[in-house]
């Protein structure tokens, strides 16, 4: 065993002029008329090194070493660097300081599909495919059988790809990459697409990958497959390494964040004792499957709702009414009534915890308001009861579906299609 | 300088194959030619040149034979204009094969160096995606014109059966001049793709360029018709000695290796070797501007 570790990667730092990045390609008779207007400011200025305004740092000083057999997932919200990060490791762009050093073969899988032709067929794509990801000839031939079997496209192997349905296509990809044999694998969120059985799969594959010693680098905004295939987890924030440590902790911390961060968008909300009142929330937690309060979830995830309320005397025909919304469209309502008998009809006096849930695939993917109301059927006889209002906010993510975030509508369920015959 | 990736043999581990080590770093200055790397991904390059070959001809009627129409159609309007109205010489051939004979290498040359200067802003989706030496990508579009080259070339086998002419031994020569003008492609191919890939505009002058290239080429006149005292400058111009170098191994006519085609020869190692320091030396950023 090798006591070096498999990547190691010191003080990395990735610059972009900003420039350079917003207006992507030059024109070249612009380049000449400013050389020939003023060739000497041109030439300066190529020469020496951007002013620090003009400098976007996408990635600045980070350090790391992973060892061996490592499922290492990174995390951090768009633009923070972890794409950059994976296309240095994998020598697509260059650094501009700092160093990595890597043991062993790298494949990167930063997209399915590369280089897919859509004239050429599935058989033919493979092979294209296979040499682009870095296998031999040799190494794809003997894989061949495998690959078409495990992408279920054995029927189609001569057809050109351009007829495939978008399914078949991933499916056909991610069969090619999942029998790369590199002893390094980068992977950047590639299963935020296809639909959940096949997901399950790759995963399962992938699962299989990270078991034959490889050491695997995984990109993705789903939590629940970084919690499932990662032991440890990379938080970048800002082009920085901001903490690294095991998966669960540092998911838990990055959604923390999240919510910090989110201005109403809140997993937990205390609120003021009020005990002059018969009846009152003094806590509001949306938590997720693990309990753990966040204010991120995937469509695919239970949403849980934790009411600690305080009662300071059974209230009669007390009643506690919930509404969540979208785009102040109230999309779903809940009302303790339905349920009988109603649990929160003269409640003892005492602290309760109501818990509502919201199953998967209920809510489509957006941002929804939580508001909750309590009422008495008898408050007209001065009983005081609490309304709390818009108690939290969350954000759903769409990840087990073909459209993902970009499917309309309210909601995520998903009707069976049945065919006849 | 670069540094090369540095092998490293595991000691504890001698049954294993040794695991490579990389070391990425920022490069500086200009960069070796690393044909090593190159040699190990010959597969890629096999690869990406086949599928430039058979995408081409898909979903096309006539198919292959597209390779002959180009260059015998250009014959046609040649030998009209140029043999019979213009009267230009030509060596003593039938101007028919003597047009056709210089189209062939000119043909290669005209759609290797048109292909190879899109081929990185073609490739975009795999530069962005995948790591590979960036080379790879105008060589590989610089090979499948060499098919055109070989389909079209039994049309000038007919031909010369047909007005009897007899190859000598000079068609040994050939397969060298047919290098020069794969070389010549690449060179220009690599300084064009990636002038490309940083200023855009680059892919409107290609056509002019090639155009204005052809009658700076004697395509569709002989070289003799150089006054005495150019000629050898003339073959400054690479084209100069491949197209000269063609008919003089198929056809017999020319002065055949001397001054001219040495001076074409030196022209193209320098358009090739230029080509490929600046290649190297822009590549770096090729993923950050495509």
């Amino acid at each position: 065993m090798t006591t070096a570790p498999t990547i190691s990667v010191q003080g990395l730092s990735k610059r972009y002029r900003i420039g350079a990045r917003q207006e992507q390609y030059q024109r070249f008779t612009e380049v000449l008329t400013n050389t020939l207007a003023a060739p000497l400011r041109r030439l300066a200025r190529l020469r020496a090194a951007p002013p620090p305004e003009e400098v976007l740092w996408a990635l600045r000083d980070v350090s790391f070493d992973i060892d061996q057999s490592n499922v290492v997932g990174i995390i951090g919200r768009n633009g923070a660097g972890k794409s950059t990060l994976l296309k240095l490791i994998s020598r697509i762009t260059e650094p501009s300081e700092g160093e990595i050093r890597l043991r062993g073969r790298v494949a990167s899988l930063l997209e399915v599909g590369t280089g897919f032709h859509p004239e050429l067929s599935g058989r033919e794509n493979i092979f294209l495919n296979g040499a682009i990801l870095g296998m031999r000839k040799a190494e794809i031939l003997r894989k061949f059988d495998e690959i078409v079997a495990f992408a279920e496209v054995d029927r189609f192997i001569d057809t050109p790809v351009k007829r495939y349905s978008s399914g078949m296509h991933m499916r056909l990809a991610f069969a090619v990459a999942a029998h790369l044999e590199p002893e390094i694998l980068l992977v950047d969120e590639v299963l935020a697409v296809g639909d959940a059985g096949f997901q399950r799969k790759c995963l399962g594959k992938m699962r299989d990958v990270s078991r034959g010693g490889r050491t695997v680098l995984f990109v993705s905004h789903n939590m629940g497959a970084i919690r499932n295939l990662c032991g440890s987890c990379l938080w970048i924030d800002g082009g920085r390494l901001n903490q690294r440590g095991p998966a669960e902790e540092i998911i838990g911390a990055y959604l923390r964040s999240l919510s910090d961060e989110d201005d109403g968008a809140v997993g937990e909300r205390r609120f003021p004792d009020a005990p002059e009142k018969g009846f009152y929330l003094s806590r509001a937690r949306l938590v997720d499957e693990r309990g753990e309060p966040v204010s991120a979830f995937s469509c695919d995830e239970e949403i849980r709702l934790e009411l600690t309320c305080r009662a300071t005397r059974p209230i009669p025909g007390l009643y506690g009414y919930l509404s969540i919304s979208r785009d102040d469209t109230v999309v779903l309502v809940s009302d303790s009534q339905d349920v009988s008998p109603n649990p929160l009809d003269a409640v003892e006096a005492g602290e309760h915890v109501l818990r509502l849930v919201i199953p998967r695939r209920t809510l489509g993917a957006g941002d929804y308001s939580v508001y909750v109301n309590f009422t008495s059927l008898m408050s007209e006889g001065g009983f005081q009861v609490d309304s709390p209002g818009v108690i939290g906010r969350f954000r759903l993510d769409d990840f087990g579906t073909a459209r993902g975030n970009s499917r309309l509508g309210y909601f995520s369920l998903k009707l069976p299609w049945m065919i006849d015959g | 300088m670069e540094h090369p990736p540095e092998i490293s043999a595991d000691p504890h581990n001698p049954g294993d194959p040794a695991p490579v080590l990389t070391v990425i770093r920022p490069s500086r200055g200009w960069l070796a030619i690393n044909l090593r790397e190159i040699w190990t991904y010959r597969e890629l390059l096999g690869f990406l040149a086949w599928r430039d070959v058979s995408v081409r001809y898909k979903q096309t009627v006539l198919g292959a034979s597209w390779a002959v129409i180009q260059p015998f159609f250009s014959m046609l309007v040649f030998t009209l204009f140029f043999g019979r109205l213009a009267q230009i010489p030509s060596d003593g051939v039938p101007y028919p094969v003597f047009s056709y004979a210089a189209l062939l290498p000119w043909t290669y040359f005209a759609t290797a160096v048109t292909s190879s200067s899109n081929s990185l802003v073609g490739n975009q989706q795999l530069i962005t995606k995948v790591y590979f030496p960036r080379l790879v990508i105008p060589l590989a579009s610089a090979l499948p014109a060499l098919i055109d080259f070989a389909i079209a070339f039994i049309v000038l086998i007919l031909m010369m059966a047909y007005y009897g002419i007899a190859p000598t031994s000079n068609i040994l020569w050939l397969p060298a001049f047919l290098l020069l003008a794969l070389f010549t492609a690449l060179g220009v191919g690599l300084w064009l793709s990636a002038l490309n890939a940083i200023y855009r505009d680059i892919r409107y002058t290609v056509g002019f360029l090639v155009q204005f290239w052809l009658f700076a080429s004697p395509v569709t006149y002989p070289a003799s018709m150089v006054p005495e005292r150019w000629r050898t400058l003339y073959g400054l111009n690479p084209m100069t000695g491949v197209i000269e170098g063609f008919r003089w191994a198929l056809l017999g006519t020319g002065d055949g290796p001397g001054p001219m085609i040495a001076l074409s020869a030196a022209a193209t190692l320098c358009l090739l070797l230029s080509g490929v320091f600046y290649f190297r030396r822009m590549e770096r950023s090729f993923a950050d501007i495509v």
